[in-house]
C-alpha cells in the first residue's frame, strides 16, 4: 500500500531526528517500568518460590475442572458481552455522530457516568431492578442475563464514544453517493459505512472485550456461585486461600489468553486499515429531519435513558428518600464523621479524587497520544507488537499488578507506599483507552488530504496543525475524558495497593457501605450521587477544552 | 449528481503524484514541529513534579508524614526527627515515626493516635492494605523488606498462615494479664489479641417472633425447618470474611464426622431456599429485609450490628430494629504483631502496649464495632444495651482452619451450588 509508505515518511519530518525516538521510548519506558517490570517481579516471586519453577501450580490449575470451567466462562461471557454492547451502542454512536440535538454534550457526558460507579453500588441498583424482590417481575439475579446487562451498562459509552468519535468525522456524502447510485439503506451501511468504521469498531470491541474478560465485581455480586471468571479465581486464590503460586499460574493463563486474542485483533486491524476523508465533526452533523429520523433519535436516547438512567435514578432516589420523606438529610450529614476515622471527610475525598484523576488523565493523554502516533504511523512487526503490549494492562488482573508494584518498587527508592502509585496505576489502565480512541482517527487520516494541502502551498507544520491536529485533538479529548473517568472510578490495581490515608470518593462510598445503619446506606447513596455529578461535570469540562484554533467540534 | 461528483473529486487527487514535492516542503519546516515536540516532552517532565506536590498535599492533610522509608533501609532513629519537625510535633526530643499496617476497616476516634504521640513522642502512620486477606498477602510478600513496623488485623482464620510465614517478633506485653486466656492463641506471644467480634445471625424484628409470624430461631439447626424457607441470606465464604466465619461456625457446630455432618446441614439449608450473596454489603443492604429493600429476614452479620443500627439510625431509636441469634456465633479475634525486620522494636512494643491500654481499648467498640480484648475496658452504653455477647461462641483450632480452609470452601461450593 503506497499510503503506508506515505504515513511512515510523514512521521519522519514531524519531529527532529533526536526527538523522534522519544516518541517511542517514553511510552515504552512507561510500560516497561510500570507494567512489565512489576508483572515480571510478581510472577517470578510467585512461580519460583525458593528459586525453582513451580510446575505443580500449573499442573494444579489444569487438573481442576472448576478452573477449566472458569476459563471457558471467562471467554464466552466476554465475547457475548462485547457483541451485545456493540449491538446496543452502535445506533447511539450514529445518533451522536450525525445528529445535532439540544443537550447533546450533556447527554454524551451522562452516558459516561455508569463507567465510574463502583460495582457494589451498581450491583445494588441492579438487584433493586432484577433481584428477587426487585421492580421487575422476574428474578434475573444469579443469571447470566444480569451479568451481561451489567456489562452492557458499564461499556455502552466505550462503544458510543470510540465508534461515534470516528463516525463523526466521516464524510456522510460518501453514503449519500451510494444511496444516489441505488444502494438501499442496509446495503449502504453494510458495504460503505461498516468498512469505514472498522478500525473504531475493532478498537471499541477490543476494549470492551478486555474489560469484561477481567470482570470481577459484577460477577461476584450478580453471578452468584455458578459463575466465576479467571479474575475471580485469581482473587480467591490470593485473598481467600493465600495461594500465590496458583494465582500466578492463573495470571499467566489469563495473560496468554489475552495476548492471543490481541494478536488476532492486530491481524484483523491490519487488514482493515484504510485511509479516508475525515472532516471536522460539525460539518457532518445536522438536526434530524422528518419523523423517521426524529423517531430514531428518540428511540436511542430513550433506550439510554431507561437502560443507563434507570439504575442511576434508583441510586439518586435512594439518596433523597429518607425516613421523613424526600429530603437532603443524607447529603447534609455527609460531613459529619462523628469524630471517628471510620468515615472519610467528603471534601478530602473529593479533592483526592480530582487530584488523582487530573494527574492520571494528563499522564495517560501524553503517553497515550505519543504511543498512538507510534502505532498508527509506524509499521512492521515492531509497531504491531508495541500496539499489543500497550493493551495488555487492560487484560491483566488487578491483583497481579497491585502485588507486582509491591514487590518491584522497593529499590532504589521505596515507592511501595507512596500515593504517587495511585494515579500511575490509573494511567496504566487509561493509556490503552487513549491509544484505542486516537489511533483509529490517526490511521484514517487520508494522506491525499495532506498532500493536496501541501500542494496548495501549506507548509507541513501548518498541514499538521490545521488538518491532523484538530481531528486528533478531538479524539484525544474523548480519551482524556475516559482516563479521568477511569481514575475517578478507581479502576484497576488500586484496590491492591497499600496506601496511606488518602480517601477518594469510591473509598468513601465503600467505608459507608461497610457499616450497618440506615444513615450509612443513605449517605453511601448520596456520595455515589456526588461521584456521578462530579464525573459528568468533569467530563463536560474536559470536552470543552480547545487546543489552539481547532474550532468547534 | 453533484454529490457524487464532489465525493469523487475529494477521492481522486493522486496519491503518488505530489508526494515528492510535499516531502521536500515538510523537510524545510520540520523544525517548527520539532519545537512542538520539545514542548510535549517538557510537559511530560513537569508531570512527576506536579504529582509529587499533589501527593505532598494529600499527606499533609491526612496528618501523615512525608514519604515513608521502609524500616529495613537503615531508617535509624536519629534520622527521623526531621520529618517529625516538619509536622510540627510536640513531645519527645527524639520522636519516631512508626508505621502501622492494617486493613481497610481500621478506625479510631480522631484524637486517639495523637494522644499516643503526645505520651510517647511516637508518631503512628497508618497504612491501609485492603481487606484482611489482601493485607496478610502483602505482609508475606514484603517480609524481607517490610512495609511497616506493626501489623494489626490478622484474625484467627488467617493466624496460622501468618505464624507459618514467620512474620513476627515475639513480645509479651504486661497488659496481657488483663486479656482472657482463651483469646491468647499463640503461646509464644508472637501476636497479641487486641479485639474480638462475633459473626452471628441477625434477624428482622418486624418479620419474626411477632403474632402470626414464625418464632425467632434459637439455633443453627432450626434454620432448616420449613417455616424458615427462603428466609436466610449468607455470604459466599470464598469471597467474604463473615461468610467464611459462618461456614466455620457450622463446621464447629455439626462436625465432620457422625450421622449428621456440616455437609448434611448445608445440603438441607440449600434445599430450604438459601440465598448466597457475594459479600456482606450485598447480603445486608440488598437482601436483608430490615436494612433495605430485601425480602429475607435472616442474615449473617455481626453481634454488634444491632448497636450500629441504633447509632447510625436516621431518627433516634428506642430499640434496635434487628436482633442477634447468639447461638451458633463464630468468634473472630484480631491480633497485632511486631513485624520482624523493624528497626524500631522498642517503639513498636510501646504501640502494642498502647493498643492494649484502656484508652485504645475503650475506643475500639464505637469505631470498629468489635469488643475490646482487655477485660477492664468499659463498653459504651450502646454496646451494653444493644450488642449481645454470645455465651458460648464457636471456634475452631487455627491450625485446622489453615489446613482445611480451601477444601472446606470447595466442598461447600459443591453442596450449595444451585
Amino acid at each position: 500500500m503506497p499510503e503506508t509508505g506515505g504515513r511512515g515518511r510523514f512521521l519522519r519530518p514531524l519531529l527532529g531526528p533526536l526527538l523522534r525516538p522519544l516518541l517511542f521510548l517514553i511510552p515504552a519506558g512507561f510500560l516497561g517500568l510500570l507494567f512489565l517490570y512489576p508483572l515480571g517481579s510478581i510472577l517470578a516471586v510467585s512461580l519460583f518460590p525458593g528459586g525453582d519453577f513451580d510446575y505443580a501450580a500449573f499442573a494444579d490449575i489444569l487438573q481442576r475442572p472448576a478452573l477449566r470451567g472458569a476459563a471457558w466462562f471467562t471467554l464466552w461471557q466476554a465475547v457475548l458481552s462485547t457483541l451485545l454492547t456493540l449491538a446496543a451502542a452502535m445506533p447511539a454512536a450514529y445518533v451522536f455522530a450525525r445528529y445535532d440535538f439540544p443537550g447533546k454534550s450533556l447527554a454524551r457526558a451522562a452516558i459516561t457516568v455508569p463507567f465510574v460507579l463502583p460495582t457494589v453500588v451498581v450491583g445494588s441498583a441492579f438487584l433493586a431492578l432484577l433481584g428477587p424482590s426487585g421492580a421487575l417481575p422476574v428474578d434475573l439475579s444469579r443469571s447470566i442475563w444480569a451479568i451481561l446487562a451489567a456489562h452492557v451498562f458499564y461499556n455502552y459509552a466505550v462503544v458510543v464514544r470510540t465508534v461515534g468519535g470516528l463516525w463523526a468525522h466521516l464524510d456522510p456524502r460518501v453514503e449519500e453517493a451510494a444511496r444516489v447510485l441505488g444502494a438501499g439503506r442496509l446495503r449502504t451501511f453494510w458495504e460503505v459505512t461498516l468498512p469505514r468504521l472498522r478500525p473504531a469498531i475493532a478498537a471499541a470491541g477490543a476494549i470492551v472485550f478486555l474489560f469484561t474478560f477481567t470482570s470481577f465485581g459484577v460477577i461476584i455480586i450478580l453471578g452468584g456461585l455458578r459463575y466465576a471468571t479467571i479474575e475471580v479465581e485469581i482473587y480467591r486464590q490470593t485473598v481467600s486461600y493465600l495461594n500465590l503460586s496458583v494465582a500466578a499460574a492463573l495470571a499467566v493463563l489469563q495473560l496468554a489468553a489475552v495476548s492471543l486474542i490481541l494478536l488476532l485483533y492486530a491481524r484483523y486491524q491490519e487488514r482493515g486499515i484504510r485511509q479516508q476523508q475525515l472532516r471536522p465533526a460539525e460539518e457532518n452533523s445536522r438536526r434530524p429531519r422528518g419523523p423517521l429520523e426524529w423517531g430514531f433519535l428518540a428511540a436511542n436516547l430513550g433506550f439510554a435513558a431507561v437502560f443507563l438512567g434507570g439504575p442511576l435514578l434508583i441510586l439518586i432516589e435512594r439518596s433523597v428518600n429518607t425516613a421523613e420523606g424526600y429530603a437532603l438529610t443524607y447529603y447534609r450529614s455527609l460531613g459529619e464523621t462523628g469524630g471517628t476515622t471510620l468515615f472519610a471527610p467528603p471534601g478530602e475525598a473529593l479533592r483526592n479524587s480530582l487530584l488523582f484523576g487530573v494527574t492520571a488523565m494528563l499522564i495517560a493523554v501524553v503517553i497515550g497520544v505519543m504511543a498512538a502516533v507510534v502505532v498508527s504511523y509506524g509499521r512492521g512487526p515492531m509497531a504491531r507488537g508495541f500496539d499489543m503490549l500497550l493493551m495488555l494492562p487492560l487484560g491483566t488482573s488487578a491483583v497481579t499488578i497491585g502485588f507486582g508494584f509491591l514487590v518491584a518498587f522497593d529499590y532504589p527508592v521505596d515507592l511501595r507506599t507512596s500515593p504517587v502509585l495511585i494515579p500511575l496505576a490509573h494511567s496504566l489502565v487509561a493509556v490503552p483507552f487513549v491509544v484505542r480512541i486516537t489511533a483509529p482517527v490517526m490511521r484514517s487520516i487520508r494522506a491525499p488530504l495532506r498532500e493536496s494541502a501541501a500542494m496548495l502551498g501549506a507548509p507541513p507544520a501548518r498541514v499538521w496543525r490545521e488538518i491532523d491536529l484538530p481531528l486528533i485533538t478531538r479524539s484525544a479529548l474523548v480519551g482524556a475524558a475516559f482516563a479521568l473517568a477511569i481514575s475517578l472510578g478507581e479502576f484497576g490495581a488500586t484496590a491492591f495497593i497499600v496506601r496511606p490515608d488518602t480517601p477518594t470518593l469510591p473509598i468513601a462510598i465503600f467505608r459507608l457501605l461497610g457499616q450497618p445503619g440506615s444513615l450509612n446506606f443513605g449517605r453511601a447513596m448520596a456520595m455515589s450521587t456526588v461521584l456521578m455529578v462530579v464525573t459528568a461535570g468533569a467530563i463536560l469540562l474536559v470536552e470543552r477544552l480547545r487546543v489552539g484554533n481547532t474550532g468547534e467540534f | 449528481m453533484t454529490i457524487l461528483e464532489e465525493s469523487d473529486r475529494t477521492r481522486s487527487p493522486g496519491t503518488t503524484r505530489h508526494r515528492g514535492r510535499g516531502r521536500e516542503r515538510r523537510r524545510g519546516h520540520g523544525k517548527r514541529i520539532g519545537r512542538a515536540g520539545l514542548l510535549l516532552i517538557f510537559v511530560l517532565l513537569l508531570l512527576p513534579l506536579s504529582l509529587l506536590s499533589a501527593c505532598g498535599d494529600g499527606e499533609e492533610d491526612a496528618g501523615d508524614q512525608a514519604a515513608v522509608t521502609a524500616p529495613a533501609e537503615n531508617g535509624t532513629e536519629e534520622t527521623e526527627p526531621t520529618t517529625q519537625a516538619a509536622d510540627g510535633d510536640v513531645g519527645d526530643e527524639n520522636p519516631e515515626n512508626l508505621v502501622l499496617m492494617t486493613h481497610d476497616s481500621f478506625a479510631l476516634s480522631e484524637g486517639t493516635l495523637t494522644s499516643f504521640e503526645e505520651q510517647t513522642g511516637i508518631h503512628v502512620q497508618v497504612l491501609q492494605a485492603g481487606d484482611a486477606g489482601a493485607m496478610l498477602n502483602q505482609a508475606i510478600l514484603t517480609k524481607d523488606n517490610p512495609l511497616a513496623d506493626v501489623i494489626f488485623g490478622v484474625d484467627n482464620t488467617f493466624l496460622s498462615r501468618a505464624l507459618e510465614a514467620d512474620l513476627f517478633v515475639p513480645y509479651e506485653s504486661e497488659l496481657l494479664d488483663a486479656v482472657p486466656e482463651d483469646l491468647r492463641l499463640d503461646e509464644k506471644n508472637r501476636v497479641t489479641p487486641i479485639d474480638f467480634g462475633y459473626v452471628s445471625l441477625n434477624y428482622d424484628k418486624s418479620a419474626l417472633g411477632g403474632p402470626g409470624q414464625p418464632p425467632v430461631p434459637e439455633n443453627l439447626a432450626e434454620l432448616t425447618a420449613p417455616e424458615y424457607r427462603g428466609m436466610l441470606v449468607v455470604e459466599n465464604p470464598a469471597t467474604s470474611s463473615p461468610g467464611l466465619a459462618f461456614l466455620l461456625a457450622t463446621i464447629a457446630e455439626f462436625g465432620e464426622e457422625g450421622d449428621y455432618t456440616w455437609q448434611d446441614y448445608w445440603a438441607e439449608l440449600a434445599a430450604n431456599d438459601l440465598l448466597v450473596a457475594g459479600g456482606w454489603e450485598e447480603a445486608y443492604y440488598s437482601h436483608f429485609s430490615a436494612a433495605g429493600e430485601g425480602d429475607r429476614p435472616l442474615v449473617v452479620s455481626y453481634a454488634s450490628s444491632p448497636a450500629a443500627e441504633v447509632i447510625f439510625a436516621e431518627q433516634e431509636l428506642e430499640e434496635a430494629p434487628t436482633g442477634v441469634i447468639t447461638d451458633g456465633s463464630f468468634r473472630q479475634i484480631e491480633f497485632a504483631g511486631i513485624l520482624s525486620g523493624t528497626e524500631k522494636e522498642q517503639a513498636a512494643r510501646e504501640l502494642i502496649d498502647f493498643m492494649l491500654s484502656l484508652e485504645f481499648q475503650e475506643d475500639i467498640p464505637l469505631n470498629m464495632f468489635v469488643f475490646p480484648a482487655n477485660e477492664n475496658a468499659e463498653l459504651p452504653p450502646e454496646f451494653v444495651q444493644f450488642a449481645e455477647l454470645p455465651s458460648e461462641p464457636l471456634t475452631l483450632d487455627i491450625v485446622d482452619i489453615e489446613a482445611n480452609r480451601e477444601k472446606w470452601i470447595e466442598e461447600w461450593t459443591g453442596i450449595v451450588l444451585d
